[in-house]
C-alpha cells in the first residue's frame, strides 16, 4: 500500500495551485496551535502547582484555569477555522 | 484500493437522507443519531428517577452522583451559593446532552458523534449566548450589562481605547464562536483519527493481505487506544462545554470580575479558614 501512495504521490508530478492550497491548510493550523500549546501548558502546569500548594482553593484555581484556558484555546480554534474558510 | 481515493472526508460526516425524503422532516443518519442520544439521555434519567428512595441503588444512584457533580462542581462552584442552584437544571442538561452526544463515538456500530456536525454545537452555543446576555441585561439592566462588559473597571482611562474593541470581540464574538468550534473540532478529529485508523487496519488485514499483516496488528492496537483516549475527549468537552456556559453566567449575574464576588460568596459560607493555612505555611 506504501507502494500505492508512493506511485500517487509521483503520478501528480509537480507544484500546483491545489498542492499549494493543501500545504497552506496544513501549515495554517500547525502554526496557529504552536502558540497556544505553549500557553496551555503553561496555564495547567502553573494551576496545577496553585491547587499542589493551596489544595483549599481548587475550586476557585480551577475556575480561572478555565477560563484562562478558553481564552488561549481561542487563538488555536480561529487558526483551525483559517485552515477551513482559506 | 488505494486509501486517498477511499478517504474522501465529506463521506465521513455527510449522510444522503433515510426517511422521509423531500419534507421539512427529512432524517438522515445524523439526525437519527441525535434522536437516539437524546433519548438514551432522557431514559436514563427517567429510569434513574422512578424508584425514589433515600439510598439509591444501580441506575438510580449513578444519575444522582454525575447530576451532583454538576450541580455541586459545576453550578455552585462557579456561579455561587445563592444563584447556582437556579442554573444547575440548565448546565446539567447541557452537560448530559453533550456527553451522550459524544459518546456515540465509540460505540460500536453507530461509531459517530452527532456533535461533530455544526448543527448541534452551533446550537447549543446559541443558547448559552442568549442564556448569558439575558440574564446579564435582567441582573443589571441593559446599561449596566453594557458598561460593566465593556468598561471593566479598575484600569486607566486612557486604556479603554484598546480594551473596549477588544473586550466587545471577545465577549460577544469569539465566545460563542470558540464554544461550538472547539467542541466540533475535537469530535470531528477524533472521527476523523478513529477512521483513519480503522481503514488502515481494513486495509492491512483484509483488502490488501500479505507481508504488510502485522502492521495491521500495530495498527488496531493502536485503534483500541485512540478510543481509550476520546473517552477522555468525550468527557472533558462536556466538561469544558458546562463550565465555560457557567463562568459566562457567573460574569453575567455577578459583573466584571467574577471571582471577586465567588470570594465573597465563599467567606460568607464561613470559610475562614485560609489564614491560618497561609500563615502556616509561610512560617514553615
Amino acid at each position: 500500500m506504501t507502494h500505492e501512495i508512493l506511485q500517487l504521490a509521483q503520478a501528480g508530478g509537480g507544484v500546483t495551485d491545489d498542492g499549494l492550497k493543501s500545504l497552506a491548510h496544513g501549515l495554517v493550523y500547525g502554526m496557529a496551535a504552536i502558540g497556544p500549546g505553549i500557553g496551555i501548558g503553561l496555564v495547567f502546569a502553573s494551576a496545577i502547582e496553585a491547587m499542589a500548594r493551596q489544595p483549599e482553593t481548587a475550586g476557585e484555581t480551577r475556575t480561572t484555569m478555565f477560563i484562562g484556558f478558553a481564552l488561549i484555546e481561542a487563538l488555536a480554534l480561529i487558526g483551525f477555522v483559517l485552515a477551513f474558510i482559506l | 484500493m488505494v486509501l486517498a481515493i477511499e478517504l474522501d472526508p465529506i463521506h465521513l460526516f455527510n449522510w444522503d437522507p433515510l426517511l422521509f425524503e423531500g419534507t421539512p422532516f427529512e432524517l438522515n443518519r445524523v439526525s437519527i443519531l441525535t434522536l437516539l442520544g437524546a433519548a438514551l439521555c432522557i431514559g436514563f434519567f427517567l429510569y434513574g428517577a422512578a424508584k425514589k428512595s433515600l439510598v439509591p441503588k444501580g441506575a438510580g444512584n449513578i444519575a444522582e452522583t454525575m447530576y451532583m457533580f454538576v450541580r455541586e462542581k459545576i453550578a455552585i462552584d462557579v456561579i455561587g451559593p445563592k444563584d447556582g442552584p437556579k442554573f444547575a437544571g440548565y448546565l446539567a442538561s447541557v452537560f448530559f446532552f453533550i456527553l451522550f452526544m459524544n459518546i456515540l463515538a465509540i460505540v460500536p456500530g453507530i461509531n459517530f458523534a452527532p456533535t461533530s456536525r455544526m448543527a448541534i454545537p452551533f446550537m447549543m452555543a446559541i443558547l448559552t449566548y442568549l442564556i448569558f446576555n439575558i440574564v446579564g441585561i435582567v441582573k443589571q439592566g441593559p446599561l449596566g450589562y453594557l458598561k460593566g462588559t465593556l468598561f471593566p473597571p479598575g484600569a486607566p482611562k486612557w486604556v479603554y481605547i484598546l480594551l473596549t474593541p477588544i473586550e466587545f470581540f471577545s465577549v460577544f464574538i469569539v465566545r460563542p464562536l470558540t464554544l461550538m468550534v472547539r467542541l466540533l473540532a475535537n469530535m470531528m478529529a477524533g472521527h476523523v483519527l478513529l477512521t483513519i485508523f480503522f481503514l488502515f487496519t481494513h486495509d492491512f488485514l483484509v483488502t490488501n493481505l500479505g507481508p504488510a499483516a502485522p502492521l495491521g496488528l500495530v495498527t488496531i492496537v493502536v485503534a483500541a487506544a485512540l478510543m481509550m483516549l476520546e473517552l477522555l475527549v468525550i468527557g472533558m468537552q462536556a466538561y469544558i462545554f458546562t463550565m465555560l456556559t457557567a463562568f459566562y453566567i457567573a460574569e453575567s449575574v455577578h459583573g466584571h470580575g467574577a471571582e471577586d464576588h465567588i470570594d465573597a460568596d465563599h467567606e460568607h459560607a464561613g470559610e475562614h479558614k485560609e489564614t491560618p493555612h497561609v500563615t502556616e505555611g509561610i512560617a514553615a
